[in-house]
């Protein structure tokens, strides 16, 4: 009888490795304490902005959403350290060649990976959402964003859209690091490439005074194109729709995680 | 080497301090044979100085309309700095030495608040700071001739000021009937000197001023001139929104006296509501203008020239690569266990922390120094192309700018590297220093910027997150003067910043120097 016969050939099942990955995400502390930070980081700066936000009058123009969502800045960073350091720490523990044994199909891995850091990470970004749009609830309305400035009410459908597209916005940056952190195998080059590309955009945006270009650039940078799925008025001004804006986001993202796909099969580990 | 008659090598160092130099020669082998860091250097220069094309990428809205004659033209003075010179001038020709004195009894202002009927702006009452009215020696009528004068202000006293750009304070308080002011310009060649008085008897130096190419006949009398107030503070849709009103006695010259004639500078509808005013009776002068003399910065400009600054642009996105390797530097120690063997060989762990701190930071150095020099030899032309900068910069502001940039880059590494030291781990270590050193800048521009009272008088915009974080060094790279005697909006997108230029490295430094002290704490407290 030969050998192979006896052994069972090994049934490489998504809901496995689904399991086994996110036995390695809750059993160890750092993501964890990542996403606590994702939400003290957006909500702690939502607070700030709120606080230090005015409108005095009924021109002054200031989206309420955006003060509230100004953590989402610094926040985004976390949650693409958190992004990065799912598969970055793989490479730099080494790990990668015992989980790539363990479930040598590495798309499914991969899939699994990206499920895994999913759930946790829309939780969080829900809950930082949540923390900084009540925040700016019960702040703004003593500081001038009150019905005579043309403020309605801070709890609108637009308003709910805004913050739909502010937790999809921080989950879709998550996973967009994780793509590229597949296709660069570093995490220090993968969370300063993430970083730059999301903050070139708006920077070059900020500095050049070429009308056409800037909208260019708010349009294709997934950073402005994500403020305007956050925004509550001058919806018209935007150079995006809301939902557009996040489909171009949804686009980085998947161009990371294909890219990252397409490496990760085609190298060694 | 091999024989006991030759005297063996002895350092002139002390043990200590060769010790030192072999560490920081040994961090830069480290560096330097990491192909990977190399090059992201490499990329900061690149990224810094390929910026320049994007940056100086300017449509100016009176280009995109109507082609680029109607783009207006700011007058410039000497050395090329533009200026305001629209005011009301009541002269004569004067030759050779000589001295002008009169006794100011009165400052009076308004502000114009309704759009003129039959040319009369409607006014009420109000004296703007920098309204001035007061004694000048100039070239001729046209704008931006050298010149010299005394005056009074609003709210800051009697000034001599000249050549546009120069103040310098003489008498406090304001002027009244009861407190009249004395004021004296003596000419001498190309020297003016200015002197105030209480009381006519009694005078005092205020100051000296040389004007280049003075000719031997000038134009010597009386002006005012409202003063430039920031226009979001006129309703009135002008720059030249108050009016000053001076009333002059006791007028002498010691030149024979020809008659005064009146000028209104710059035309008489020159960005003006209506043209200037002199009224003569029983040995009193009262002169009222709009208008102002003086430079023109912030939002004063009218013209479409650039602020050089514009070619540093790329600075804070093309330094991420810099900043990444910095931490790494001391990240990557800890991801290969090298910082056993390291803190092996260098067993006290300052030393290696300020040898790292030291390489890399000279790193940062060299690299903002090379990418600002070529950003500058390619934005300078590119900049220029339709016309000057908008304000000329000096050798000694150009280095500034340069040398500035480079500091910038090592200390922003050498506090990337401190990061590294606390957190010991790559990727929170960059996001960190990203978000600390990237993102103010954002916010400068962006959701907080509405939030911040703007500019009245220097102090540029951009508000606290210019100011209090490690972002505030930008300000190094400031290219366009602000003033104390023009009250202007000075916008961050202009390329001004709320901080003096130094200061604002200063503030750069403070946080890496904290960031050192925890660093160097938690290495020497923590095992490896």
């Amino acid at each position: 009888m030969s050998l192979t016969a006896r052994v069972a050939a090994p049934r490489y099942l998504p809901g496995q490795a689904l399991h086994a990955e996110w036995t390695k995400f809750r059993t160890v502390a750092g993501p964890a304490w990542l996403l606590a930070g994702v939400v003290t980081l957006t909500v702690a700066v939502g607070v700030a902005a709120a606080s230090a936000a005015h409108c005095r009058s009924a021109t002054c123009g200031i989206d309420p959403a955006s003060v509230s969502f100004t953590g989402i800045y610094p926040g985004q960073a976390v949650a693409a350290v958190a992004g990065v350091l799912a598969i970055g720490n793989e490479y730099s523990t080494g790990m990668i060649k015992l989980s790539l044994t363990a479930m040598p199909r590495r798309l499914t891995w991969f899939g699994a990976k990206a499920a895994v850091l999913t759930a946790p990470v829309l939780t969080a970004s829900a809950l930082a959402v949540a923390g900084a749009a009540l925040a700016g609830r019960l702040i703004l309305p003593g500081h001038g964003f009150t019905p005579a400035h043309g403020y309605a009410s801070l709890t609108s459908a637009t308003d709910l859209r805004a913050a739909v597209g502010a937790v999809l916005y921080l989950t879709l940056i998550a996973l967009l690091s994780l793509g590229l952190a597949a296709a660069v195998r570093d995490s220090a080059a993968a969370i300063g490439l993430v970083l730059g590309v999301l903050y070139l955009f708006p920077l070059a945006a900020d500095v050049i005074s070429n009308p056409p270009l800037t909208r260019h650039l708010d349009q294709i940078g997934p950073l402005p194109a994500g403020l305007d799925a956050q925004a509550t008025t001058g919806l018209k001004a935007l150079p995006l729709t809301p939902w557009q804006g996040l489909g171009v986001v949804a686009l980085w993202t998947a161009g990371a995680l294909l890219l990252g796909a397409l490496v990760l099969k085609s190298r060694d580990a | 080497m091999t024989t006991g008659a030759m005297a063996p090598h002895r350092s002139r160092l002390t043990p200590e301090r060769e010790s030192f130099w072999r560490l920081v020669r040994a961090e830069w082998t480290k560096f330097r044979t990491v192909r990977g860091w190399v090059i992201a250097v490499l990329v900061t220069i690149v990224a810094i100085t390929a910026f320049v094309f994007v940056a100086s990428d300017v449509s100016s809205s009176c280009v995109a309309s109507s082609g680029p004659s109607a783009c207006p033209v700011q007058p410039t003075g000497p050395g090329g700095v533009p200026v305001l010179d629209a005011f009301y001038f009541a002269h004569q020709p004067v030759t050779g030495s000589g001295t002008i004195t009169v006794q100011m009894t009165s400052l009076a202002g308004q502000v114009a608040v309704g759009q003129p009927s039959n040319g009369v702006p409607q006014l009420a009452p109000g004296l703007a700071p920098w309204s001035k009215a007061g004694i000048i020696i100039k070239q001729n009528t046209s704008q931006g001739s050298v010149y010299a004068a005394m005056m009074v202000t609003g709210s800051n006293g009697v000034r001599m000021q000249w050549d546009y750009v120069n103040d310098t304070p003489g008498l406090a308080g304001r002027v009244s009937a009861s407190a009249p002011r004395w004021l004296r310009l003596v000419r001498d060649g190309a020297t003016i000197t200015g002197y105030d008085s209480a009381d006519g008897t009694h005078w005092a130096l205020v100051g000296a001023a040389t004007l280049p190419g003075l000719t031997s006949t000038v134009q010597a009398g009386l002006f005012a001139a409202g003063s430039y107030y920031d226009s979001n503070s006129c309703t009135y849709d002008v720059s030249f929104c108050t009016r000053a009103t001076g009333v002059f006695r006791h007028i002498g010259l010691s030149w024979p006296a020809t008659g005064w004639t009146g000028t209104n500078v710059g035309g008489p509808n020159f960005g003006v509501p209506a043209p200037g005013t002199l009224r003569q009776s029983a040995g009193t002068l009262t002169a009222a203008s709009f208008g102002d003399i003086g430079p023109a910065a912030g939002n004063a400009y009218g013209g479409n020239g650039q602020s050089l600054q514009r070619a540093l642009d790329g600075t804070f996105f093309g330094m991420i690569p810099l900043l990444v390797v910095a931490a790494m530097f001391m990240t990557a120690e800890y991801r290969r266990r090298l910082i056993w063997v390291s803190l092996a060989a260098a067993p006290r762990r300052g030393r290696l922390l300020a040898a790292k701190a030291v390489a890399i930071g000279a790193v940062g150095f060299v690299a903002g120094l090379v990418a600002a020099s070529l950003a500058i030899a390619v934005g300078l032309p590119l900049l220029t192309r339709s016309g000057p900068l908008a304000w000329p910069v000096s050798l000694l502001t150009e280095a500034r700018m340069v040398a500035g940039t480079g500091a910038l880059l090592a200390v922003a590494a050498v506090l990337a590297l401190a990061i590294g030291t606390i957190v010991r781990r790559s990727a929170p270590a960059v996001a960190i220093v990203i978000v600390v050193i990237v993102v103010p800048y954002l916010f400068a521009f962006g959701p907080l910027s509405g939030s911040q009272p703007q500019g009245s008088g220097p102090g540029g915009g951009g508000g606290w997150p210019l100011q209090i974080t490690p972002a505030a060094a930008l300000s190094v790279q400031q290219a366009v003067p602000q003033f104390h005697q023009l009250i202007a909006v000075y916008p961050l997108v202009n390329g001004y910043y709320p901080l003096a230029p130094w200061a604002g490295l200063a503030v750069e430094c403070a946080w890496a120097a904290a960031a050192l002290a925890l660093a160097y704490y938690l290495l020497r407290r923590r095992d490896a």
